[in-house]
């Protein structure tokens, strides 16, 4: 069977612009979760968010390509430029139809669905700009990927709800390691801060006001973040015979579907993923050092997802770390398990593990290591990376150093 | 007044339990009527639209939101006081 490694990474989050300021961030525990800067905020019951800041979109794009790109394209292009200029890589011939990318994304253009829904009922406007479907589709992102890098292979775009990057990730894998495609470039983005976007979340009534603390027993709610993050997936004997750095090796995929509800997590299609995940990659349990969790500082997915660790870890479950970066980055949606997919490899590849930040009481259904507050040094082997969705649809990544 | 939003209470919570509002008593929890916390989260919003008042609450920590909701005689309790808050 073929192997995967990862030749590029790029990012634009909360945390920074860049996958190194993203990695400083996070291994200073800084949180980039702050008070939203958007339209009508005064009428949100919930006014926190870990926004995109200090980023113009004219510094980067021209008007043309501002017309076309939703926030959430801009974030995924930029993330891209950063992963394709690490990797080296460029496209044509034979390797061209041989790569594609593959992304996630949970609501696609929903900065532009929210403007033009603002246009035509609020301002009674009966016009909006001709390109706002092209805007707003949940592939635009991936399509213009493919098209600014010459991508012509397999690509398409998931949307699984939270679990959405991972869904993408597994699948770019999966294609690389089956002999579909060489080189796969995937990840995802999300860009839902804006009235409606959080104003839809307001209603499940699970956010929090004040902050994303994971596992704590005090934590109170998720809290929401934008952003991308792009990888370069690429076949590990054509990385290595053209000498490409190697950031980590994809050993591993799994998903699970909890059949159970549509909103309420699942420890046994948690559990499952990950022994899932391990099986496919031929790792035992006692390997895994670090697990980026799910995570998201709600009271039933966080105690639900340590009891599932558990169930698939057995008594190493007390001996691995596991943290969760959604406390510094927020809950990028869809965009999320790409963005945490950073931290895994700042594990493998630096030996520091990101800290889940505010973290204030120990909660005794929550009793694993999960690295309180402050990064730490080790060396681990072998990283998981959780990903579970509303709709009980579950994804678990497993890496390896190389 | 009072009896009014009682009523309304209970026609929400007995919608929401697809039960008859005569099947609905005080001393019930929404677990006895078989609300759960989807159908909490429906019945809160249906509150709100209803009176036009806003209920403190999120489900990570229904015990410290403020608005008791252990039973349904607690959920009027609750509702009549956000009302009369409202009023005055």
């Amino acid at each position: 069977m073929r192997r995967v490694v990862i030749t590029g990474a790029g990012t634009i989050n909360a945390l920074g612009h860049s996958v190194p300021a993203t990695l400083e961030a996070m291994a200073e525990g800084r949180c980039g979760i702050g008070p939203l800067d958007i339209r009508d905020v005064e009428r949100l019951s919930i006014r926190i968010g870990g926004q995109v800041r200090g980023f113009e979109p004219e510094a980067h794009f021209n008007r043309q390509q501002i017309s076309l790109y939703d926030r959430f394209t801009q974030f995924t292009m930029l993330a891209a430029a950063e992963a394709m200029a690490q990797s080296g890589l460029s496209f044509s011939g034979e390797l061209a139809a041989r790569s594609g990318v593959v992304l996630g994304t949970a609501g696609g253009g929903v900065q532009t669905w929210d403007e033009n829904y603002r246009a035509v009922y609020e301002a009674g406007k009966n016009r909006v700009h001709p390109f706002v479907v092209p805007k707003l589709m949940n592939n635009a992102a991936a399509s213009h990927v493919s098209m600014e890098y010459n991508l012509k292979g397999p690509s398409f775009t998931v949307a699984t709800a939270c679990a959405s990057s991972n869904h993408a990730m597994g699948q770019a894998f999966h294609m690389i390691r089956s002999g579909m495609a060489t080189v796969m470039v995937t990840g995802g983005s999300e860009s839902m801060l804006c009235f409606g976007g959080v104003k839809a979340w307001e209603g499940l009534r699970v956010m929090s006001k004040d902050a994303c603390r994971p596992f704590s027993a005090n934590r109170n709610g998720m809290v929401q973040g934008e952003g991308a993050a792009v990888f370069v997936f690429e076949e590990y004997e054509h990385a290595r015979a053209r000498g490409a750095e190697m950031l980590a090796e994809v050993v591993g995929f799994a998903m699970t579907s909890d059949a159970a509800d549509i909103v309420m997590p699942s420890r046994q299609g948690a559990a499952r993923a990950m022994a899932g995940a391990m099986a496919d990659g031929g790792i035992n349990p006692e390997q895994v050092g670090y697990i980026n969790a799910h995570g998201t500082g709600t009271a039933a997915n966080d105690k639900t997802e340590c009891a599932a660790v558990s169930d698939a870890f057995g008594q190493h479950a007390d001996a691995l770390m596991i943290s969760s970066t959604k406390s510094m980055h927020g809950h990028l949606i869809g965009g999320t398990g790409a963005v945490e997919l950073l931290a895994c490899i700042m594990a493998l590849r630096d030996g520091i593990i990101a800290p889940t930040i505010g973290y204030q009481e120990r909660d005794l259904e929550c009793a694993l290591d999960v690295v309180p507050n402050e990064a730490r040094e080790a060396k681990v082997e072998v990283v998981l990376s959780n990903a579970f969705a509303f709709g009980g649809f579950n994804a678990v990544l497993a890496l390896r150093a190389v | 007044m009072a009896e009014s939003v009682r009523d309304k209470v209970i026609a929400i919570i007995a919608e929401q339990a697809v039960l008859d509002v005569s099947d609905v008593s005080p001393e019930q929890t929404l677990e006895d009527l078989g609300i759960d916390s989807l159908g909490l989260v429906e019945a809160i919003f249906a509150i709100e639209e209803t009176f036009d008042i806003q209920v403190p609450f999120n489900a990570n920590e229904p015990e410290s939101s403020g608005f008791d909701i252990s039973s349904v005689a607690a959920i009027i309790r609750a509702v009549e006081k956000l009302v009369a808050e409202q009023v005055a």
